[in-house]
């Protein structure tokens, strides 16, 4: 970590939406456009590395060139041969060649670099041509150019992960698709230009455990590849290029925070009972198979939320129901867990273009996805339910369909529900006896029309972060709107309580499964209004189990009346961080920094 | 011992990316250095880049030295292509 103190130290601010500290290199991530990095050669013996990867990015370069040419010669096509021609005569140009390695040898910098000094170069000069035609040929150096950094970059992944192992991904937002494009082994943190708590960023960054900071606005424009950065997803701060010093107090705040984890695990394993047994049954949310054992260990007693996009968004084709089958069943049979809720897929009509014509949406969130998608592409939603029917016979597995608005969907999928099992059993297939059903109740009419759902289903599931988003009317992707995002907002405590309420008057089990069921501060109040489960990422487990342990279901319920007299947001929020903060010291210490 | 010779460029669009890449071809075949002068302006006439940033519009005098061991025959094969229109219009 030596050797930049001449660089301009800066300090960023976003939203800690993964908590934990890290220390790394900067690596800039653009799974779009060409990923380029700019860098100074450390020392002089990696010169001839970078000449040799622009010598191999050259052949390469020349050879996909003669493909696409004798591709070209197939289909009789004789016009654009000889521009192929100029191309490869230019990658072959011993002025092009020697300027580069000149460049790399001189300046001391990467063959990127190097690279596009010459293309601007060669701009320049041509700039000064005056015949148009000749001049409008630098667009075949550009693209040769192009096409030798393409090529060079697809070399470069491995050379950037060489440069050591903690590297954090600086990106505009990652997505779970480009987490494969990552070796996500030596990531130790993300930072990203867009995102709020329930980002992708967010959510694959939990689901890893590692620190990451969303929301940073233009991360991606102010920091290089290879600079040193800081990641601290608890405060939500990012330090680029640190003093020593600074470096050094980080240092030991990880050091603090990797020993209160350990600490928080002495708890994962213990109940979640109030010291006037209340008993709230924690599950951990999950979205791949291999999350599984951390979830035990965290203290998950259940799977409250199996995700189940990510079978349709890894794989290139329509998922069988033999690949639903294969990954649901080893989640169903981790014994430590006392069942497993699978929700069925909440994609929408762009994940599917081979299906129907693809949707270009101007708000997908409000789109036809989840439960609309599913009812309209009926065969494609029964697939899935064939399997979860399947699994069922080997564990206990209850489903979960998402983004209920009425009372008719809830009916729709039952009956699918229903056929998929008549079918299974016809075909001397196993399956379960029966099924627990429930509704996610993340649409603002589900909740106006609770008491009538609840007499269609088994249990409801809250997911807030989209109960939140509709309820408030914000855009959870538009970071300028955070701010308004709110899960104490007096509208949202109201819908929150009418849910349970009326789940309880129809003497079903209610559930929560989104973000506002990990967050510590809003544990008392969840605990107030008398929720049955709370299902939330592993990392949060302890932490909430500890809370609940030390408190009461009385305490919680003053509480909870307390903070639903406020008209104000803001008051509700100031007078439960100051409660939390006075009753559970030790969970709610204060950032110095 | 340098051949040298002065040629009017007969085709159109004049040096352009396709005559150019035509002759590079042709020169690169030879071991002599072949170089191309243009309004005062010389560039190795085995570089396509060279070629093209020296701009030689139609009817532009083109002289071609060749110095080297096969300077004769690269002259003539050289010649030819450029009286020929670089076998274009």
């Amino acid at each position: 970590m030596s050797g930049d103190h001449g660089k301009k130290t800066f300090v960023l601010k976003g939203i800690g939406v993964s908590p934990g500290i890290v220390t790394g290199k900067a690596y800039l991530f653009d799974p779009v456009d060409i990923q380029l990095s700019f860098y100074k050669l450390n020392d002089a013996s990696l010169i001839p590395v970078e000449i040799k990867r622009f010598k191999n990015a050259l052949k390469e370069s020349e050879r996909q060139l003669l493909e696409i040419q004798n591709d070209l010669k197939k289909t009789k096509i004789n016009e654009p041969l000889y521009v192929i021609d100029v191309h490869i005569l230019i990658l072959n140009d011993k002025n092009f060649i020697t300027r580069t390695i000149k460049y790399i040898r001189r300046l001391g910098i990467n063959a990127e670099w190097a690279v596009r000094l010459v293309l601007d170069r060669y701009k320049k000069i041509f700039a000064g041509v005056e015949d148009s035609y000749i001049s409008g040929r630098i667009s075949d150096i550009e693209y040769v150019t192009q096409r030798v950094l393409r090529n060079l970059s697809g070399k470069k992944r491995e050379t950037i992960w060489e440069l050591g192992d903690d590297v954090i991904v600086i990106a505009q937002d990652i997505s779970p698709a480009d987490t494969a494009q990552l070796k996500m082994e030596k990531v130790m943190g993300f930072a990203t230009d867009f995102g709020g708590r329930t980002s992708h960023t967010a959510i694959v960054a939990r689901s890893m455990e590692i620190p990451a900071v969303a929301g940073l606005d233009n991360i991606t424009q102010l920091v290089h590849t290879t600079d040193n950065v800081i990641v601290d997803g608890t405060t939500g701060l990012v330090i680029v290029n640190p003093h020593p010093e600074m470096l050094k107090r980080y240092e030991v705040k990880k050091l603090h925070y990797a020993a209160t984890q350990e600490e928080y695990l002495k708890y994962a394993k213990l109940p979640a009972v109030t010291k006037d047994n209340y008993h709230i049954k924690i599950g951990g949310n999950i979205e791949f198979v291999e999350e599984i054992p951390m979830a035990i260990t965290h203290g998950a007693e259940h799977v409250g939320l199996y995700r189940t996009e990510f079978i349709y968004i890894t794989s290139e084709k329509l998922p069988t129901e033999e690949d639903h089958f294969n990954n649901y069943r080893q989640v169903v049979e981790a014994k430590e867990l006392n069942w497993s809720t699978i929700r069925t897929f909440d994609l929408g009509g762009d994940k599917f273009p081979s299906n129907q014509k693809p949707l270009k949406e101007l708000n997908p969130q409000m789109g036809l996805r989840a439960i609309r998608f599913c009812l309209r592409e009926v065969e494609l939603f029964k697939t899935q339910l064939r399997a979860i029917w399947r699994v069922g016979a080997i564990g206990k597995v209850k489903i979960l369909f998402p983004m209920i608005s009425g009372v008719e969907e809830v009916i729709e999928a039952k009956k699918l529900l229903r056929e998929a099992r008549e079918e299974l059993v016809a075909e001397g297939v196993q399956v379960a006896s029966e099924m627990e059903i429930g509704a996610m109740i993340e649409v603002p009419s589900a909740v106006v029309i609770a008491d009538k759902l609840a007499r269609e289903v088994d249990f409801f599931s809250i997911g807030t972060n989209d109960l939140i988003q509709y309820a408030l009317a914000i855009d959870r992707s538009n970071e300028h709107l955070t701010y308004l995002y709110e899960p104490l907002h007096p509208a949202v405590l109201r819908l929150l309580k009418r849910v349970v309420d009326e789940a309880h008057k129809a003497n079903i089990r209610v559930a929560m499964c989104g973000e506002m069921a990990g967050d510590p501060l809003c544990c008392l109040i969840l605990l107030g209004m008398e929720l049955d489960e709370l299902s939330m990422n592993h990392l949060d487990i302890p932490r909430i189990k500890r809370i609940i342990r030390k408190s009461s279901l009385e305490e919680a319920k003053v509480l909870l009346e307390k903070a639903m007299s406020f008209s104000i947001a803001s008051d509700v929020r100031t007078y439960v961080q100051d409660y939390m903060t006075q009753h559970f010291p030790q969970e709610f210490q204060k950032d110095e920094d | 011992m340098a051949e040298v010779k002065t040629f009017e460029l007969k085709n159109k669009l004049g040096m352009h990316a396709r005559p150019a890449a035509n002759l590079v071809k042709v020169a690169q075949k030879f071991k002599s250095d072949i170089y191309l002068e243009y309004n005062g302006q010389t560039v190795n006439g085995k570089s396509i880049l060279g070629l093209l940033t020296m701009a030689c519009p139609y009817k532009g005098k083109l002289t071609v030295r060749i110095e080297g061991p096969d300077g004769a025959e690269a002259m003539q094969a050289l010649g030819a292509l450029i009286e020929n229109k670089f076998g274009e219009d």
